[in-house]
């Protein structure tokens, strides 16, 4: 439960805060400080994980804890702790203060805080909304049963998590926030095995702000899906290795644009002097057939956010407009440091971290084809249509594995494949994406970086890329 | 409240609560980090942390678990009370118990206590550091990315039977990874990572040379012919991939049916006789080591590769008695208590005439493919069906000649890798995963875009 326990001198979730906080804030400023923010937050978190026919792990868990930032110029400190009292607080900033070496006179002005924006006022019913441990457990236990299709099925998993976090963000510009975020999510897991041959499946569903949305999960669709992607690719042939045409699917396979080019699009990539895009706004970037969006404002979706965690409403940001680069993703750092104006993407796994700028919802918007359109269209390729796991290399090569890929021989879908990796870079992929689908899908995901692992949604259309490495056999 | 007062606590709560059995695992640490940007400090961090994570056995002996940051009196009990609610759900197909081996005496490595060196001195050392590394080469013109940081943490394991162990150490870890550019080439980045007890201890000298000189020999690079090539791997990429399939090994993992090994694997030949694995927490050069498990247990070396074939599995209490054998050391406390490998020893082993001891890494002059380092574990590793396609960085050697690689995977199956080792190496080097020699392995596919 969350705590609602008054103490004095202390922070208090569901209270006012606002005396303490401004006293802190005027500390920090009082020394020296440029800028002070605080993340307070309190966690209400729960798994469960059906194996086969049994419940085997259930695991509740509670944390809180603050984050303090100063600013001094473009240098900041960052100090964490799970002392939320006055003297853990004013230790924490005094050692922020301290790490920054701070020796000018120069004093900005604190005006006090804003009126409280209180976000978290319809939500604090959420916990009681919630599914119970013991409702979770009968549905996951029968969807683990539904999985249980034919004897080839030899490990069946279902596993559950719900996050809710309570956070305070103040910060010496005024900002005075609270707001509660619910996140919930869903897995299905299976391995299939028949003599040498092995397969695997998984699909994923998240929601965020939506207590009922497990209830409406349907696990019997989702079941199927698993089932059948992993029969498919049982007796699977290795993938040969080469370059090639490919149609990505839609949903998760979004998670290309995710990898190869949305990370390159974080301020936090323009101050490292990572990105290719640095210089490149208002340039041709990708293929004209392409439009890319990052906002946190589709309701229910996993990375939707009512205020980001800096205290900023999340804005829909249009990043790519007909191939020409539109916008970076930026947070108050990045602002501060390259001048991108922020655009509510401040995000952070927890009080532990800094906030940095980070992708929330981020798809290829759909076109004009459909999905036959794009496979009619190649007469020797690869359709990806479920994706796994990726990453970007430090120079901006990406890589991720297919987890469910078929060949595509003159303009239809044949044989299972597996073990393909896609392999290549933002810059020499995102013109090569010619045609974009009519079909829109999101899925859900989570995506580590610089502040840790934060809810995302990735997605596109079906999107085919004339020519990418595909790594194999 | 420190771990005594703690134990003392939990105790009490319990008692009214009416818990019988309990245990808990605890940690407290004090981190600090330092980052730079072209000699200015970049972001600049501290954090004080403290999780407590209980277990209580209730009636039926089913075990509940609660994770909680709130050490308080009311968190504590709190803690207590979600678990027991949480037990009501616990596991009755497979029951946990305690470690048999939770009181056993333990081996606590000595190492000379070391204090914070402060922000200030980590960011003076840092600021050097990158300083240096820029100006070993024109070509390399930043540093994006670059950290040092210490950390200073006491874990606790205790139970209601008395059970009680507690050890405090540091680390500190340097990591630089530079970025190279030259004109009408693509950018090329490589680095390195050092750990030592304290930031005084740490090789910054050597972290700097490595970090340039491995960035500087991918300037020159090609695009590789996809083909299948002779390989040698380097000791960290090897232990990449056996720390990445260790669910070979692992008896949780072959319980929970994601292992390739069965319960009866025990003495079948994965590899060339030439090969022993260990795995060995306590080895002198782990920074990182720990003398016992999340339950408790004692930590230890294993034999997990005995010339060429499995010669144990790791385990927890739960996996060990299922198996009718004792718990190794490996235990992470959970609601389901998980079981991984501490610290991997590669090794060539007595039986080792079947080597191609001509080939050598420093000296080998046919053609070959030089993998320095594996990326993309968590995307490109199937470790239930035993196959991987990584992207890696390396060099093929060819005609005398040595040059970067662009952009390529290697793909596989590991008991195939393991099945064709070719060649290992006599001189081992120490990694931050483990010990192992350079390993040559005949035949593996490589994807390029040549």
């Amino acid at each position: 439960m969350l705590s609602s326990q008054i103490k004095s001198n202390e922070i208090v979730f569901g209270g006012c805060n606002k005396d303490l906080l401004e006293e802190i804030i005027f500390y920090g400023i009082g020394l020296g400080a440029d800028f002070v923010e605080i993340f307070i937050e309190n966690t209400d978190n729960s798994s469960v994980l059906a194996e086969e026919d049994f419940i085997t792990s259930v695991s509740p868990s509670f944390g809180r804890g603050a984050g303090i930032r100063i600013f001094k110029g473009n240098k900041d400190g960052f100090v964490s702790t799970n002392d939320l009292t006055k003297h853990g607080l004013m230790r924490s900033i005094s050692q922020a203060i301290e790490m920054l070496d701070i020796t000018d006179n120069k004093r900005e002005v604190f005006n006090g805080l804003n009126k409280h924006r209180d976000y978290s006022l319809s939500k604090k019913k959420w916990i009681n909304e919630v599914p119970s441990i013991l409702e979770i457990s009968e549905k996951l236990l029968v969807s683990t049963k539904s999985l249980k299709k034919n004897n080839k099925i030899i490990t069946r998993k279902g596993s559950y998590s719900r996050n809710l976090q309570e956070v305070i963000i103040a910060s010496s510009d005024g900002t005075y926030v609270s707001d509660i975020r619910l996140h919930q999510t869903v897995g299905l897991n299976v391995i299939a095995s028949d003599a040498q041959y092995r397969s695997s499946g998984s699909r994923r569903f998240g929601s965020s702000g939506m207590p009922n949305e497990f209830r409406l999960w349907d696990h019997e669709k989702a079941a199927n899906d698993v089932f059948e992607s992993s029969m498919n690719m049982l007796y699977a042939d290795y993938v040969d290795a080469g370059q090639m045409p490919v149609v990505l699917a839609n949903k998760f396979g979004g998670v290309i644009f995710h990898e190869a080019c949305g990370h390159l699009l974080e301020t936090t990539q323009i101050e490292r002097g990572t990105t290719p895009f640095k210089n490149k706004l208002n340039e041709k970037i990708a293929h004209e057939s392409v439009t890319a969006i990052d906002e946190g404002i589709s309701e229910g979706s996993f990375g939707s956010l009512s205020v980001d965690d800096e205290g900023m409403e999340p804005e829909k940001s249009v990043l790519i407009k007909d191939g020409i680069l539109k916008k970076f993703i930026s947070d108050r750092a990045g602002e501060l440091r390259t001048g991108h104006k922020r655009t509510g993407s401040g995000r952070r796994q927890n009080y532990s971290f800094a906030a940095a700028s980070r992708m929330r919802n981020t798809y290829i918007a759909k076109g004009e084809h459909s999905k036959e359109d794009l496979i009619n269209s190649i007469s020797e390729g690869l359709y990806c249509k479920s994706m796994g796991g990726g990453s970007v290399g430090a120079t901006g090569q990406f890589n991720f594995a297919v987890e469910e890929g078929y060949l595509i021989k003159n303009g239809k879908l044949t044989s299972p494949v597996k073990g393909a990796t896609l392999i290549g870079e933002a810059k020499e992929v995102m013109p090569k994406i010619s045609m974009c689908g009519n079909d829109l899908e999101l899925a859900p995901g989570f995506c580590g970086s610089i502040s840790g692992s934060v809810n995302v949604t990735v997605g596109q259309p079906h999107i085919k890329v004339d020519s990418i490495t595909v790594g194999g056999r | 409240m420190n771990s005594k007062e703690i134990t003392t606590e939990i105790s009490k709560a319990a008692d009214f609560l009416n818990l019988k059995k309990w245990d808990y695992g605890a940690s407290f640490s004090n981190d600090y980090s330092v980052q730079v940007d072209k000699g200015e400090a970049k972001q600049l961090k501290a954090s004080q942390k403290q999780i407590l994570t209980i277990r209580v056995w209730n009636q039926s002996n089913l075990v509940g678990i609660t994770t909680t940051s709130d050490i308080s009196e009311s968190g504590i009990k709190n803690a207590l009370k979600q678990a027991n609610i949480a037990s009501d759900f616990g596991n009755k197909n497979e029951t946990t118990e305690f470690s048999p081996l939770a009181k056993d005496p333990i081996k606590v490595k000595e190492v000379k206590k070391r204090n914070p060196v402060g922000i200030k001195k980590l960011l003076t050392l840092l600021r050097g550091a990158e300083v240096k590394l820029i100006e070993s080469h024109e070509s390399i013109k930043s540093v994006p990315y670059n950290g040092l940081s210490e950390s200073f943490f006491e874990r606790v394991y205790a139970n209601s039977e008395g059970a009680f162990r507690s050890y405090s150490k540091s680390q500190a870890a340097l990591y630089l990874y530079a970025r190279a550019e030259e004109k009408n080439k693509k950018p090329r980045s490589s680095g390195s990572v050092k750990l030592g007890y304290g930031a005084d201890d740490i090789d910054i000298e050597s972290c700097i040379k490595e970090a340039s000189n491995k960035t500087i020999s991918h300037l020159n690079y090609a695009s590789i012919k996809t083909d299948k090539y002779l390989i040698c791997f380097s000791p960290e990429s090897f232990l990449t991939i056996i720390n990445a399939f260790s669910s070979m090994f692992n008896a949780r993992s072959i319980i929970d049916g994601v292992s390739l090994s069965n319960i009866n694997s025990i003495g079948e030949k994965l590899s060339t006789e030439a090969l022993n694995i260990y795995d060995d927490g306590l080895h002198e050069k782990n920074i990182s080591s720990t003398p016992f498990d999340g339950e408790g247990t004692p930590t230890k070396r294993l034999c997990l590769i005995n010339k060429g074939r499995i010669e144990n599995f790791i385990h927890s209490e739960s996996t060990a008695r299922i198996f009718k054998t004792i718990p190794t050391g490996h235990a992470g406390l959970g609601s389901k208590v998980s079981v991984s490998p501490d610290w991997i020893v590669v090794e060539k082993s007595e039986e080792n005439s079947d080597l191609k001891t001509t080939l050598d890494h420093s000296i080998y002059e046919g053609e070959f493919v030089y993998i320095e380092e594996l990326n993309a574990i968590h995307a490109g590793v199937r470790a239930s069906q035993g196959s991987f396609s990584l992207p890696f960085d390396g060099w093929l050697y060819k005609n005398g000649k040595k040059i970067s690689i662009e952009s390529a995977t290697v793909a596989g199956d590991i008991k195939y890798l393991l099945k064709n080792i070719i060649n290992i190496e006599s001189s081992q080097e120490v990694t931050t995963t483990g010990i192992s020699p350079h390993i040559w392995v005949d035949e593996l596919s490589i994807t390029g875009d040549a």
